[in-house]
């Protein structure tokens, strides 16, 4: 295959998710409730119960609402991936699935492209949502707003391969509560996007751990300290680590048969 | 073209789903697989389009293995799935161009070819609508042109007349007919339909996974000293 081709069918699969995107607009725009009920009303609940001393990336005392905005960033993707990643296997992509699948491109290929395409769209969703912050005084520098493009998008993909590596082979996760209840909220919470890992330890040294084996936690550090312009080797590092794992895992052990893609029952 | 399968054996667990299934297509025909429902026609149709791995046995295009070279003989692949396999949100256009593009060909590309189909089946005017707005039938016809898009040898069509009306049913089946006739595509339409598959086409007979029959429907119907095929089928799997 020429490498135009592989042009033309990267982009194909990016147009179709963001035309998909554009028809199905008002239900992103709705997803974006979520994390902002999270910044607007938990944020504004705890920020007296919890004080934020001044740590790195901060150089200041910073508010509470300030402190949780990188990790709603990595919330809002968290919930796309896995809902985009389970809808690939189960349900509303199946057919649009088994279109990608007859492509002659090898199929690792396009499934990162397609995980990849989503994740792209996540990521618009996260810019939006970065925008109304400012209404509640999260002002990241204006330069951070670009250089944390890549730790966001390191992170949907992260997170989608993820995905796609738990609908192809848990088969009792099947449905999007499953996944919210043994994925995402423990990923959610056992991870730095709520209170500082020093906090953590202080309450508790092997949740502290937990915390720290967490792959959420160094995607939301990356993308913390990126949008505050900071660099940190070891959040970048790990996820990008993880993200080649999770994505060679998943693309490699990706089988049809074991999804409900051909319209059967899976093997 | 010439396409063969050789030993397929699929197995679901320990359930067995096709057993030494072997057959060979000829070029630009229309080939039926005949089979009731459960019989293995989608299991083999999986195998044939790659979405269910090769178990035991292998199937060749134009002599290109499907385990060893799947890119080659993919693009030698259109396929109609059973269910329907279109973005309803997108229009008619935007569908094919995705296709196109997952085949790696250009949007100017993908749109001259599009649009080419998409004439010769009636639709160009119906190109910018969304899928949601068409019918069953003319939906079943876009993909039927998105799956020639690429220009393919062989054209899979997995029961593609299920939810149809009678007329429909019969204006699609005559339609692939004449690709046949007038492309030289070997086609391999599976059906469970009696009514869909004529005495001078091609038949395949699949009972639970095994092949029970394959030839010239007259002949079949010839060597178990039936009428019509609509008796053979009967007389061959209790079905019918």
């Amino acid at each position: 295959m020429k490498a135009s081709q592989y042009w033309h069918c990267f982009v194909g699969i990016q147009t179709r998710e963001w035309l998909r995107f554009w028809q199905q607009r008002t239900r992103f725009a709705s997803a974006l409730v979520r994390p902002l009920l999270w910044l607007v009303v938990f944020a504004a609940g705890f920020r007296a119960v919890l004080g934020i001393s001044i740590i790195p990336p901060y150089e200041t005392y910073i508010t509470y609402e300030t402190y949780i905005a990188p990790g709603l960033c990595g919330m809002i993707i968290l919930f796309n991936s896995m809902q985009g990643a389970l809808s690939m296997v189960y349900d509303r992509e199946l057919g649009s699935m088994r279109v990608l699948l007859m492509s002659p491109l090898p199929r690792p290929f396009l499934l990162v492209t397609k995980l990849l395409a989503m994740g792209v769209v996540s990521v618009g969703q996260v810019y939006v949502f970065l925008l109304l912050a400012l209404l509640v005084d999260v002002e990241p520098p204006a330069w951070g707003y670009l250089a944390v493009l890549p730790a966001l998008i390191l992170t949907s993909l992260m997170l989608g391969a993820l995905g796609l590596l738990i609908a192809t082979w848990i088969k009792q996760l099947e449905n999007f509560a499953g996944v919210m209840n043994f994925v995402i909220f423990p990923m959610f919470f056992m991870s730095s996007a709520l209170y500082p890992l020093w906090r953590m330890n202080e309450a508790s040294p092997w949740l502290y751990w937990i915390c720290q084996f967490n792959p959420f936690t160094h995607a939301v550090e990356a993308i913390r300290f990126s949008l505050y312009l900071e660099w940190n080797p070891m959040a970048y590092g790990i996820t990008a680590g993880v993200t080649v794992v999770l994505a060679l895992l998943a693309t490699a052990g990706f089988r049809p048969q074991r999804t409900k893609i051909l319209g059967s029952k899976p093997a | 073209m010439t396409i063969e399968a050789r030993s397929l054996s699929f197995r679901y667990g320990d359930k067995p789903v096709l057993r030494e299934v072997s057959f060979a297509l000829t070029s630009g025909r229309f080939h039926a697989l005949l089979g009731p429902n459960g019989a293995g026609k989608s299991t083999l149709f999986g195998l044939l389009t790659r979405l269910l791995a090769l178990q035991q046995g292998d199937i060749f295009l134009a002599g290109q293995s499907l385990k060893k070279q799947p890119a080659e003989a993919m693009r030698q692949i259109g396929v109609v799935f059973q269910q329907n396999a279109l973005d309803l949100d997108l229009t008619v256009r935007q569908n094919l161009q995705y296709h196109a593009a997952l085949h790696g060909l250009s949007r100017k590309e993908a749109r001259f070819r599009g649009d080419q189909e998409l004439e010769r089946f009636n639709l160009l005017d119906r190109a910018n609508d969304a899928v949601r707005q068409l019918n069953g039938g003319h939906r079943r016809r876009v993909e039927i042109a998105r799956a020639l898009l690429h220009k393919p040898s062989l054209l899979l069509l997995d029961e593609p007349t299920v939810g149809l009306d009678v007329a429909s049913r019969k204006a699609l089946n005559a339609h692939v007919r004449t690709l046949c006739d007038e492309d030289g595509l070997t086609v391999l339409w599976a059906t469970h339909l009696i009514e869909e598959v004529s005495n001078d086409d091609r038949v395949l007979i699949l009972h639970q996974g095994q092949l029970l029959a394959d030839g010239d429907g007259h002949r079949i119907c010839e060597t178990e000293g039936t009428r019509n095929l609509a008796e053979t089928f009967h007389t061959l799997t209790g079905a019918g």
